[in-house]
This record gives structure tokens, C-alpha cells and sequence, in this order.
């Protein structure tokens, strides 16, 4: 009988020799890794480029001798088709925007909380299920709607009901903006008291506290950071939003008084006029200067917004 | 023995009180929607039926109906989609399977967060800068599909990184101790387990993108474009298109002596494409949702 025993060399070089992948294949995978790497960062590109090319754009008209940075800012004055007289300055319409937005925010913040605390504290499953969803779906209606909404609805409520002469001002505008940025302060909110340790809850009724109290002396203090997380994304959703204040608010370049005046806002001034101004005229570049300064303000609160997400993060 | 207490009565009323408060507060933002919807049906209503939507503007857009707008954001929509889908998928796979904690990974996701927070009227200084003019596309479907792709790839990023970072670890950890590579675990166990999630975010992406109007209103959307009636090959890639959200907004502002119930049914097609599409995405997720296993 001849020896039985395997041939062991041999058997581990064919299995080596299997477990090696084709050349072509390894080269596949790294081509798709490299492809899955450039799409990671192609995020930072997309910004930088952003801010680059609306730069760009403007850049001509900042640096020449025509244009004063400080009149831009602080000059309520805007007559840029004015041929003796031309002014740029913006102070009219970031008054606008701020007083628009303040608005939306008194209205917002203090409704989009309490349905966060409704939602993530005294509601069944499926009553939240429920709720949930309407809130996407409100958060899905398209912006140009809305505008449609404040300019023929709320527009006739507003006159009957105030005697304002117009309807389109900052009343329209914000509480058009104030139902847009809740629903993101409420998806915000309600992660961020999802996110505060049940064991806060049990401690607090153990001490025989009411669910009101709980509220106010635990889980406020408990979700602050996430909470103005949410409220600084609806502020930048409400500073960024163009179609519904457009539509929404008037057209008034006017340093509004109150709260029926109707106001032109940064947004909307580049909207309404970027299509009559002639490419590359100085018009034409502080519009795009208009974009970099709402560019800077968005990522500003964005970034705060960021960084209070961080905060409890840390905690 | 059990009868209350005043003290325990007065706390059982500020509880009642707080939840009806909370309640009030959140019916406060439902009813509105109920209200609105129902307000622009009844206002749309004698415009609405399939030849409005299948007819073309007619009399200087005062009659009509909006075919060449509705297939224009069809176009838009697809043609951004097939842009931001891949990219944004592969950017969360990146940010979900690859980036480790450092820097990098840090400046992404603040970039992600941004790109998200930039105004659409931004985007669209940026589409006409970058594309319409730097790329000399010019103002073209391509143009307004590309600007609405940027725009709308942080949303794909975000619902695809929750997608993926729902596949729990032990998955992979599997995958990999039977030799596979990064890659081979990502196609055959990763994005296998988390397609539902992935899919709901491409559709939600679909319904923002059919919504927008400043970013295609200075790159490629125009105000009147002729098309013959129920045409779907409408439009070429480099020309301009009419679009619904650019529509609504021009009936209702610029053009005068407009029928009114055309801007409200215009408004409605808009909304209920938009919420049907959402309603969709919703639907999937619930079904997925209830079919895991994990």
C-alpha cells in the first residue's frame, strides 16, 4: 500500500493561488474607492465653489472705486437704475429680512416647541405616528405655494380683518415663514428631547413632579442646547427662504415702522431684479454681493447651530 | 380613603392643562394645512380635469392648460436626479463606511450641514455664475437640472447616512471575518440591508427638487415655451423649459387678466404631485420599517 497521506505543499499552494483576486478586479475596487473618496469631499468643493463663483461675480464692483463698502451696508438707499443718482445700499432690505424673520420666529419657536414637547412627551404612538407625517408633509410644501398662499389668501384675511391697506407686508411674510421653518424646529426639537436620558424623566416624577414641571425645570434645561439647535435652523431657513417672501411681502424698499408696512427682503431684491439687470454691469455684481452677504449670515447660524448640536454631544 | 387631596387635585389639573396646551399648540400647525389644501381645491375646482392638464397655455397664458410647464419639471427633476442620486449616495458611503473621526471627516460633515443651509436664491447666483456662464452651458435644462442637483444633495447625503447607519455593525463585522474587503462588504451586505432607507431619501429629494423655483428661475426655466399638446419629448437638453413652480409664480404675479381659478389649479397640480410623491416615500418606509427583521 502506498503512502495515503496527502500531498500538504501542494494543496495549500493551489488554495493560495484561488484566494488571490484578478488584477483587474482589485483595480476596480480601488478606481471605486477612489470614486467613493472624491464624492466624500466633494461636498467641501461644492461650498467652497459656491462661495467662490457668487465671489467671483461680485468681486469687480467691490474693489473699484465706485462702490463704498459702508454705504453698502448702513445706506437705506437702493436706486440702482437711478442714471444721475445710483445708491447702492442694503440697510432697507436687511431691515426686511430681520424684521420678517423676527416674526416668523415669535410665532414659530413658541409653537414649534410646544408640538416638540406634545409630540415627544404626552402623545400615544400613534397619535405621534400621525402627527409626524403631517408635519413632513407640511415641511413639503414647495415655497412658491406658500407665496401663493400669503398672496391670495392671507393677503384678503389681512385686509379684512386688520384694514390695512395692502396685504402683502411683514404680518403676511412672516406668518407664511413662521408655518415653513416650524416644522424643521419641531423635527429638530423633538430629537433633541428624544436624546434627554429617560432616567431624567423617572427621577423627576419619582420626586412626585407634575409632567408640567417636568417640563419646564428638567427637560428644558436638560435638551436647551438641541432645542436652540432648532431654533437657529429655522431662523436660517426663514433668513434663505426667496419664492414665499417674494410673493409675500410686498415691495416696499423701506425701513419698515410696523407690522402691517410691507418690506423688500434680501432674498427677494435678488430675485425680483437679477433677470432686468444687465449681465456684468455693477447692478448686475452687487446683487451677487447681496448672495455673500446672505451666504455669510446663513453659515454664521448655521454654524452656531452646529456647534450647540456639538455641545450636548459632549455631555 | 382615596379621595384627592387638594394638592393632588391641583397637580392633576396642571397636568390635563399642560397636555391640552402642548395639544392646542400642535393642532395649531395641522390645521392650517387641512385649511390651505381644502381652500385651493375648492377655489381650483372648476379648473380642474385632465385636459388642463394635458392642454397647452393659451391667450398669452390667461387660458389653458400647463402641459409644457408640468413636463419641464419632470425633466428637471429627473435629469438633477440622475445627478445628485450617485454622488449623494456615494458621499454617505464615504461619510458612513470610510471616514474615520478626524478633521476631514469634521470639515465634511460642517460642509454637508452648509450646503444644506445655503439659501436657494444662493444656489442660483451660483448656477448662473458657475454653469450658465463659467461652463458656458448657458441657460439650459442643463444648467437650472445641475444648479437643483447641488441643491438638493445634502438632503440624498443626510436620509442616505441614516439609512446606512441603521444596518447594524454586527453585519459587517460578519462580512468581514469571512475575508471580504471593504467594498465587497459594502454591495453585499450594506447597501443590500439599507436600499428602503436610500430609496425613501431619492424620493424625497424628487419631491424638494419638483417644488423649487428661485435656483432654475435665472439658470433655465423660462416664462413661455411653445410644445405642441400632450407631447412628452418636449425639450432638448440645451434649451430652456417652462416649469410648474415658475409657472404658478409668473400667472399669479406677472401676467394680468389671468381666469382666476388657473393660478389656484396650477397651485393644486403642484402641491398634489409634490404630496403624492411624499406620501410615497412614506409609504415605503413604513412598509420596510415592518418587514425588518433586526
Amino acid at each position: 500500500m502506498t503512502d495515503p497521506s496527502p500531498q500538504p505543499t501542494a494543496q495549500f499552494s493551489f488554495a493560495v493561488r484561488s484566494a488571490r483576486r484578478p488584477t483587474l478586479y482589485v483595480l476596480a475596487e480601488r478606481s471605486l474607492t477612489a470614486l467613493i473618496y472624491a464624492c466624500g469631499i466633494s461636498a467641501i468643493f461644492f461650498v467652497v465653489g459656491i462661495f467662490l463663483f457668487v465671489f467671483k461675480e461680485a468681486a469687480p464692483v467691490l474693489f473699484s472705486d465706485r462702490f463704498s463698502l459702508s454705504q453698502f451696508l448702513f445706506s437705506e438707499q437702493w436706486y440702482p437704475t437711478s442714471e444721475l443718482n445710483k445708491r447702492y445700499g442694503v440697510l432697507a432690505m436687511t431691515a426686511g429680512t430681520f424684521s420678517v424673520t423676527a416674526l416668523a420666529m415669535m410665532i414659530a419657536v413658541p409653537f414649534g416647541l410646544g408640538a416638540a414637547i406634545f409630540i415627544s412627551e404626552f402623545c400615544g404612538p400613534r397619535l405621534r405616528e400621525t402627527l409626524k407625517i403631517t408635519i413632513e408633509l407640511l415641511a413639503a410644501i414647495p415655497s412658491v405655494v406658500w407665496g401663493f398662499i400669503g398672496l391670495t389668501v392671507m393677503s384678503k384675511l389681512i385686509v379684512q380683518l386688520t384694514g390695512a391697506p395692502v396685504g402683502v407686508n411683514i404680518l403676511n411674510g412672516g406668518i407664511i415663514l413662521a408655518l415653513m421653518s416650524v416644522p424643521i424646529i419641531v423635527s429638530i426639537g423633538e430629537d433633541a428631547l428624544k436624546a434627554v436620558p429617560d432616567s431624567f424623566r423617572e427621577a423627576g416624577l419619582a420626586l412626585g413632579a407634575t409632567r408640567w414641571q417636568l417640563v419646564w425645570r428638567v427637560l428644558l434645561p436638560a435638551a436647551k442646547n438641541g432645542l436652540l439647535a432648532a431654533v437657529l435652523l429655522g431662523v436660517g431657513r426663514a433668513v434663505g427662504e426667496t419664492m414665499a417672501v417674494l410673493m409675500a411681502t410686498g415691495h416696499a424698499v423701506q425701513i419698515p415702522h410696523g407690522i402691517l408696512d410691507s418690506v423688500r427682503t434680501l432674498t427677494a431684491n435678488i430675485a425680483a431684479e437679477l433677470g432686468e439687470a444687465p449681465a456684468g454691469s455693477d447692478h448686475y455684481r452687487v446683487l451677487f454681493l447681496i448672495g455673500i452677504l446672505l451666504f455669510t449670515i446663513t453659515f454664521v447660524v448655521n454654524l452656531a447651530a452646529d456647534m450647540a448640536v456639538r455641545g450636548i454631544r459632549k455631555k | 380613603m382615596f379621595a384627592e387631596t387638594p394638592f393632588v387635585r391641583s397637580k392633576r389639573r396642571s397636568e390635563a392643562f399642560a397636555k391640552w396646551l402642548f395639544f392646542a399648540m400642535s393642532a395649531a400647525m395641522v390645521l392650517p394645512l387641512l385649511l390651505i389644501v381644502g381652500y385651493l381645491f375648492v377655489k381650483a375646482a372648476p379648473s380642474l380635469n385632465i385636459n388642463f392638464l394635458l392642454d397647452v397655455p393659451r391667450r398669452g397664458m390667461t387660458q389653458g392648460g400647463i402641459w409644457p410647464a408640468f413636463v419641464g419639471t419632470v425633466y428637471l427633476v429627473f435629469i438633477s436626479l440622475a445627478i445628485s442620486a450617485p454622488v449623494g449616495i456615494l458621499a454617505a458611503v464615504y461619510l458612513n463606511e470610510y471616514a474615520r473621526d478626524n478633521w476631514l471627516n469634521r470639515m465634511i460633515n460642517l460642509a454637508v450641514i452648509n450646503l444644506a443651509g445655503v439659501p436657494s436664491i444662493v444656489h442660483a447666483l451660483f448656477g448662473l455664475g458657475a454653469f450658465v456662464y463659467a461652463a458656458r452651458l448657458g441657460y439650459s435644462i442643463l444648467s437650472a437640472s445641475l444648479t437643483l442637483a447641488i441643491m438638493t444633495l445634502p438632503v440624498i447625503i443626510a436620509s442616505t447616512r441614516e439609512a446606512l447607519a441603521s444596518v447594524p455593525m454586527s453585519f459587517r463585522e460578519a462580512c468581514w471575518n469571512v475575508g471580504a474587503t471593504r467594498w465587497q462588504t459594502i454591495r453585499a451586505v450594506v447597501l443590500p440591508n439599507s436600499i428602503s432607507g436610500i430609496l425613501t431619501g431619492v424620493i424625497l429629494q424628487v419631491s424638494r427638487a419638483a417644488g423649487e423655483t428661485a435656483p432654475i428661475m435665472f439658470t433655465g426655466a423660462v416664462f413661455f415655451k411653445a410644445v405642441q399638446k400632450g407631447e412628452v419629448f418636449a425639450y432638448h437638453l440645451n434649451e430652456q423649459c417652462m416649469a410648474l413652480s415658475m409657472h404658478l409664480y409668473t400667472i399669479s404675479t406677472q401676467v394680468p387678466g389671468v381666469k382666476e381659478s388657473i393660478p389656484f389649479a396650477t397651485a393644486v397640480v403642484l402641491l398634489a404631485s409634490v404630496l403624492l410623491v411624499n406620501a410615497a416615500a412614506i409609504t415605503l418606509r413604513a412598509l420596510m420599517r415592518s418587514r425588518k427583521k433586526w
